[in-house]
Parts: structure tokens; sequence; C-alpha cells
């Protein structure tokens, strides 16, 4: 059952690195400058062409490896990282993805365009820099090419390297004497091991590593040269270098250093710092996915990786023991008996603990999702010639995987809207008196029971009124009906409503937006909508934290028992005794506010008399607030949320059903479509009532 | 497994079924599609769904529509009897499964009935939706609908 794939795996892995090959190549973009970054990029394709080769992925290794010559230029420093490089890297990634998962689709032709492209971009940039003497190991960055040559014809005829591993090397798959190997390409070398380190064989473990080496490289070659043949292994060895003829291990004098200036620590210390926690400290820490992918890396020691299914399955499993563990405190309720009291209540401690526990399993910081988006905006920007810059915040908001997974697609038709239609072009822009970069921002925070995600332009705002005049032209709203512009920024939702309005860019906003609708509600979320002229739109979305589970108003209606969102009610009043009969008007006098009410007992044609002191609860949908007319209160209720059969799409008054303490299921009512539908249905109530 | 008097390969075969009395007929209902029979639970109204889907169970603490197709084949509902049991059968719905409860006013036994005595719905002297019906089955003396459930219930 555990056994997994090895192909799989490196799917899984090869995800994952070119997730991060992405996220670092568009970091990129925008700090051409930053070394760290060109070696994370290049570290993530040569996993991807080592693992790639191994597990039989040769078009991946083979494509990778050419990528990754190309890059390595870059990585040396004699090509600039330039925005139309990284264009090309973004693009040879995605064909790194296509060969992985559909090896058969990807056509070589469009692998050798790329490469093409980029061996043209990589060669023009350094047309100019071979004019630099050029040595073959020369991995000199452009800036200290002048210092190089004088170095490599004097003083400097070669090193002395001690080689001392970690234990455990060899079970990472290392491979010491290719490492030699390499080091014997750069020239001649005298190789001495140390064994002084090695036991007894009775205490040997053949698969520790106790050899050290110490190696006389005599060739004139940079220091880079040589740290970069470890440049893998950094993490699980101690790397000493000194120069021939120069004291042991001294440092170089300062000016002759060929190490750029930003690399002062690995240039002054002799022994090379290991590359990752330089690589964690250097960078100025972006916003976004790059802070959380690191904190990922750090914490990936004490990680699990396991499948989504069984995450689901668990939370079944709770769901139910919940639900059991309400029915048997139930029936310990009944019984006088202390014993089996105390044990109910020790069982209900320790499940709400489990399920809150199970919960935060569950729950995923959105950083990720985010992440995905700064692809989404860079194509966006570039094809549509409009410079935007994407910000994100709160990244480590926590979201429950599935609310997340769902996410995506209505995140990617808000911005895709938000650029294409919300910022204006650069000349429209500067004719406003704004910078001619427009911006995105993705931002996500938690306000209580919820989650806020918002997408946030600085464009042009939304035009009510033309919307309302397109809303009344499709016959949405009559003409000359009151409006908030909450209700009219709504019309922009309803199915194909944009579709005939691409005519201004303003109106075309709407673009799969009754997609977005449908998927915020099927999350029993809601979207609002700001807008300020000139000054830009935030679309913001409202989501629960989770969908497994509800906090509820468990009421009694007749003789049926139902839940009410808690997130949805607002306050619970007893109905007054002048309105207890239908009088044609239901409507309340909530301190001064005029709030109309429903009566579900007709609405859901329960049986039975009224509870004489009937009570109203009042509830807030978008802007309005509604009271439902109930029997009876009985009080909090958090429970699993069962999703009702398909056999009951048509059922738009509930959302879904759970299993109360004494084994029967109660209805949650949605609140949102009982509303709307109770606006249709009001004439009809009244007669009925009256 | 689910045959059809169409199909001309299962003609010769036999099909396990359970042998139920809905209302006044006796129906057989594939034994393929049959999870288990249970005794009546409490239930729950639905306000505003379909009158023979009216109703949800809980069924192993799964939320379950319980149909009662007396309705769909003309016949009156009855109240339940200390007979009537729950058989809950899963169905496919556009490729899904969907698991239903159905009111059964007496279930006899699982028996296998010939599929090469199907006959198709008179179209004379019924009133019910042929739809409905895949074939009529004889089983020992009497004839036995074999429903079409998908169908019924959607």
């Amino acid at each position: 059952m555990t056994t997994l794939n090895p192909v799989d795996v490196f799917r899984m892995e090869a995800d994952e690195l070119l997730a991060c090959l992405e996220t670092t190549l568009l970091d990129l973009g925008e700090k051409p400058q930053d070394r760290a970054l060109i070696d994370t990029a290049f570290r993530a394709l040569h996993t991807i062409k080592g693992s790639g080769a191994m597990f039989g992925f040769e078009r991946v290794a083979a494509f990778t490896h050419d990528f990754e010559t190309a890059f390595d230029l870059v990585r040396q420093g004699r090509v600039a990282a330039s925005v139309d490089l990284v264009n090309v890297a973004l693009s040879a990634k995605d064909y790194i993805r296509q060969l992985i998962d559909d090896p058969d689709g990807a056509e070589p032709i469009f692998g050798q365009a790329i490469l093409d492209e980029l061996g043209t971009l990589v060669g023009r940039a350094t047309g100019r820099a071979e004019a630099a003497p050029e040595s073959a190991e020369g991995p000199v960055p452009e800036r200290a090419a002048e210092p190089a040559p004088r170095e490599a014809a004097g003083r400097e005829t070669g090193w002395r390297i001690g080689l001392a591993f970690a234990p455990e090397v060899l079970r990472n798959g290392t491979n010491p004497l290719a490492l030699l190997d390499d080091l014997r390409d750069l020239g001649p070398c005298e190789v001495v091991a140390r064994l002084d380190a090695v036991p007894d064989l009775a205490a040997l473990d053949p698969g520790a590593l106790a050899i050290g080496w110490d190696v006389t490289l005599r060739a004139a070659v940079a220091r880079e040269a040589i740290e970069d043949v470890f440049l893998f292994v950094q993490d699980e060895m101690t790397l000493s270098l000194a120069q021939l003829g120069g004291e042991a291990d001294a440092p170089a004098p300062a000016p002759a250093e060929p190490a750029p200036a930003q690399e002062p620590v690995a240039a002054a210390a002799p022994v090379v710092v290991p590359l990752a926690p330089q690589a964690a400290s250097a960078p100025p820490a972006p916003p976004g996915a790059r802070a959380g992918a690191r904190r990922s890396e750090e914490r990936s020691a004490s990680t699990v990786r396991v499948e989504a299914e069984r995450l689901d399955e668990l939370m079944d499993r709770v769901g139910e023991l919940v639900i059991a563990q309400a029915r048997l405190s139930q029936l310990a309720g009944l019984h006088a008996d202390a014993g089996i009291k105390s044990v109910a209540e020790e069982i209900e401690r320790l499940s709400a603990r489990l399920r809150d526990t199970t919960m935060s399993i569950r729950m995923v910081p959105i950083g990720a999702l985010f992440g995905r988006f700064r692809r989404l905006v860079h194509d966006l920007s570039r094809d549509l010639g409009k410079p935007v810059e994407f910000v994100t915040e709160g990244e480590d908001t926590e979201l429950d995987k599935t609310v997340i997974e769902r996410l995506a697609d209505p995140l990617v038709h808000l911005i895709r809207n938000a650029i294409d239609h919300g910022i204006e072009d650069p000349a429209r822009r500067a004719g406003s008196g704004k910078g001619a970069t427009g911006r995105i921002t993705l931002s996500a925070e938690h306000a209580g029971a919820q989650v806020r995600v918002s997408v946030r332009d600085d464009g042009a705002g939304l035009d009510a009124a033309r919307i309302r005049a397109k809303a009344e032209e499709k016959g949405l709203v009559t003409p000359g009906a009151a409006l908030s512009d909450q209700q009219i920024y709504q019309f922009l939702f309803a199915p194909g409503f944009s579709t005939a309005a691409t005519i201004s860019a303003l109106s075309g906003r709407g673009v799969g937006m009754d997609v977005v609708k449908k998927t915020i509600e099927g999350l029993r979320g809601t979207i609002d909508i700001t807008t300020a002229p000139g000054a830009g739109t935030t679309v913001t979305l409202r989501l629960p934290l989770t969908l497994a589970i509800i906090e509820g108003l468990l009421i009694r209606v007749g003789e049926g028992r139902y839940v009410v969102p808690l997130s949805a009610v607002e306050e619970c009043v007893e109905l007054p005794e002048g309105d207890r009969a239908g009088r044609g008007r239901d409507f309340l006098n909530i301190r001064g506010a005029l709030v109309p009410f429903l009566r579900l007992r007709a609405l859901f044609e329960a049986g039975g008399e009224p509870d004489p002191y009937q009570k109203v609860i009042i509830v807030s949908v978008g802007e309005t607030r509604v009271g439902l007319l109930v029997d009876q209160i009985i009080g909090n209720h958090q429970t699993v949320i069962k999703s009702l059969s398909k056999l009951h799409a048509d059922v738009a008054t509930f959302s879904g059903a759970t299993i109360l303490g004494d084994g029967t299921a109660a209805l949650i009512i949605d609140v949102g479509r009982l509303v709307s539908g109770g606006q249709a249905e009001m004439p009809r109530e009244y007669q009925e009532v009256a | 497994m689910m045959t059809g008097a169409a199909d001309p390969q299962a003609q010769s075969a036999t099909l396990q079924v359970v042998k139920v009395r809905i209302g006044s007929e006796t129906f057989a209902l594939d034994a393929g599609m049959v999870r288990e029979i249970i005794d009546p639970i409490p239930t729950t109204r639905v306000a505003g769904a379909r009158s023979h889907l009216d109703r949800i169970v809980n069924v192993r603490g799964n939320v379950v529509p319980l149909a009662d197709i007396r309705e769909r084949f003309g016949m009156k509902p009855e109240a339940a009897t200390p007979d009537t049991r729950f058989v809950v059968i899963e169905i496919g719905i556009a490729g899904d499964p969907v698991i239903v409860a159905l009111v059964a006013d007496k279930v006899f036994e699982v028996t296998e009935v010939e599929t090469s005595t199907a006959q198709q719905v008179p179209k004379v002297g019924t009133s019910w939706k042929p739809e409905y019906i895949k074939s009529i089955v004889k089983l020992g003396d009497e004839f036995v609908i074999l429903p079409e459930i998908e169908r019924i219930l959607n």
C-alpha cells in the first residue's frame, strides 16, 4: 500500500523543482544581479537532469543538459540575466514539464527552438565577454576579468585541497571518486587518502565514508573552478583550499582575489562556506512564494509526504467519531452513573482535540497558490504590453487544502480581468497622472471564522452607470429600479453578461465571472466588489476556513431540525405578539431598521402546531438583513458537513446535511439561496399565510 | 452485470436478483447493485425535493436519499409495516456512483432469473411508463419487474 513507484517519486520531485525553478526565474527577472538566485536555479536544473537520467527520462536529461550548459554562462557571470533570457528560460521550464508529463506531445522541434533562442541570447551576450582571455576553467565574473589573468599567469600555480566528507554521503548517492575525477579534469593531481579515521574491520560500516583525501592540484585554476566541483555536496563536507607556495590557508591578498563583491564570505575564508545558508541569508526577503519555499526547505527534515486522499479519509473517520461521540454524550446524559458521564466527557474533549488537529493537518498556507500567479501576471503583462507589478500579502494565511485547490480557477479569472480590463495601458495611466507600472495586489487574511482573499488593482475602477445600462439592456433589471452600487456590481457575475459588452475595456470586465461566482458559492463563500473611479477595484472573496466542518445554529421548524450557518447569523429575537398571525406584511422593527422575515414553517411545509413563542433569526445576506421565523432555537452545533446526493441537485434551499447526536440527519440551510428564493416566492407565501 | 433484454449475449444467462415487493408489484433488483438491506430508521424530510425523493436517511454516517418509487408506478403511498425494509443500492448517475435507499414493503429472497424469459412491457394494458422498466421476467409462476432504477429516480 505504501510502495511508491520511483517514477512517481521523480515526478513529484520534478514538480517541486520546476515550481522552485519558475519562482526563482521570476525573481531573477526582477533582480538580475542576484547570484544566489542564479545558483538556486542552476541547482534545480542540475538535480532535474540527474534524477531524470536516473529514472529513464532521457529526453528530459538531454534537454536539461543543454539548458544547463547555456545557463551555466549566466552562472559564471559571463552573461547577464536579462528579461529576455528569463522569458526563454521560463518556456524552457515549461518544455521540461511537458517532457515529463506528456513526452509524446512534446515536439522536439519546440525544444530545439527554445535552445536555439537561448543559445542566441547567450551567444550574443557573450560576444563581448569572449574578448577577455578565456581560460578553459574560467568561471570568472566579467567584472573581475582583469585581475584574473594576472593571477592565473603569475603566482598561482596550484592548490592544496583537503576533502573531508560527512560519513553518510555515500548513502545520499555521492560518489567521492567521481568528484576526484572531476578534480583531475582540472589538471594533474596527486591524491593521498587520509586513512586515520578508518575504524577496525570489526567496527567498519561499509556504508559510511571514513576516508578523507588530500589533493595537490598543479594547475593554474581559479578557486571557483574547484569549488564548483563540490557545489552539490558542500553541505555535507568540509573543503579546505590553500594555494601552493603560499602560506597554508592564508587568504590571498584581497585585491587579487577574483571573487565578486557578492561573495565576501567565500572570498575571505579559506574554508568554503556551504552554499545553502548563504543563499538563505543573502537575498533581501521578497514577498511571495520565496519566503514560503525557503521555510519549507528549513522544515523539510521534519515533514512527511502524505497522499491527499488519506487526509480526506482521516477527516471522514474523525467526522464519524465526532458524530458517534455526540450520541454517546446524549446517552450518558440520560444516565445517572457518574462514571459513564466522566468517560463521555473525556471522550468529548479528546475527540474535539482530535478534530482540531486533523483540521490543522489539512490547513496549508495560501502562499503556494499565490506563487503560481506570478507567472500568469508576468505573461499577461508581457502579452498585453502593460507593465504590472505583482504584490502578494498574507501568504502565510492558512486555509483548507480543498478550498485552496478550488480557489485557483476563480483567482485566475479575477487576475486576468484585473490586468486586462482593470489596469489601463501605460499611455492612459500617464494621462491620469499614474505611474506607468500598474499594480495587482493579491492578499489573504483571517477574519473570524472566515478568510478574506482579495484581488486589488490600481486601474480605472468600475463604472456603475455603464454596468447598469448594460443590465437594463439585457433585461436583468427593470429600468429605474432602485439598486445599490453593490447590487449593480453583482450583475458582472451574471452568466454571459460581459460577452456582448467587450466594446469598452470597462464593461468587458466579467469574462468568466459567472464561473468565479459559481465556484465561490460552491465553497460557501461570498464576493464583494469595491471600486473607486480612477483609483482601482478590489474584489474580495470571503471563504470559510474549511469545507469539512460547519459551525451552526440548530433550530426546529415544526418536526424538522435544521442548521443555519453561524457565519450568517447576526442576532435572534422573539417574534412580537402582533406579528404571530400573518397579516400580509412580514417585517420587523429591529432598532429602527426595517427587516423582512420569512416564515420557515410555510416554506418548509412543516406540520404540527406552531410554537407559541416563535423566534426570528436575523441573518445577513450581502448587504441585506432578513429574518427567518422558526419554532425553536436549540443551540450551537458544530458538525461535519455531508453533501447532499446528486439526486438532490434540484434542491436549492439546502447546502448539505449533517448528522445529529441521535443519528438522524438534519439539513443545512443555504441562507443566500433561501432568501433569494424567498424574494421571488414572497407573494405566494403571503397568500398562503394570510 | 447490468444485463438488459436488448443485449443478445445475455439472452441465455441468469441474473442474480433480490426479489422485493413495492406496493402491489413484485420487483427484481439486480443483486450486484444492492449494498445492504436495513430495518427502517428515522428519516428527515427535505422540503422542496421531488416527491419520490423527499426524505434522507443516515446510512452508516452517509446521508443518502430515501426513494419511494410507488408514486412512479401510480401506486399510493402507504405507512410502514413490520415487513418494511430499506434496500440500500448503488447506481450510476452521470458516471458517478450514487447511493440510494429504496423503500420496500417486503424483501423476499435472493434468487436467479433466466434473462431469456425477459419480455418487453406490453404496449397496452398498463399505464406504466415504458422507460421505467427494463423488462418483465418470469419468476416461478409470477411476472416480476426488472426496473430501470436510474431512470425512475432521475
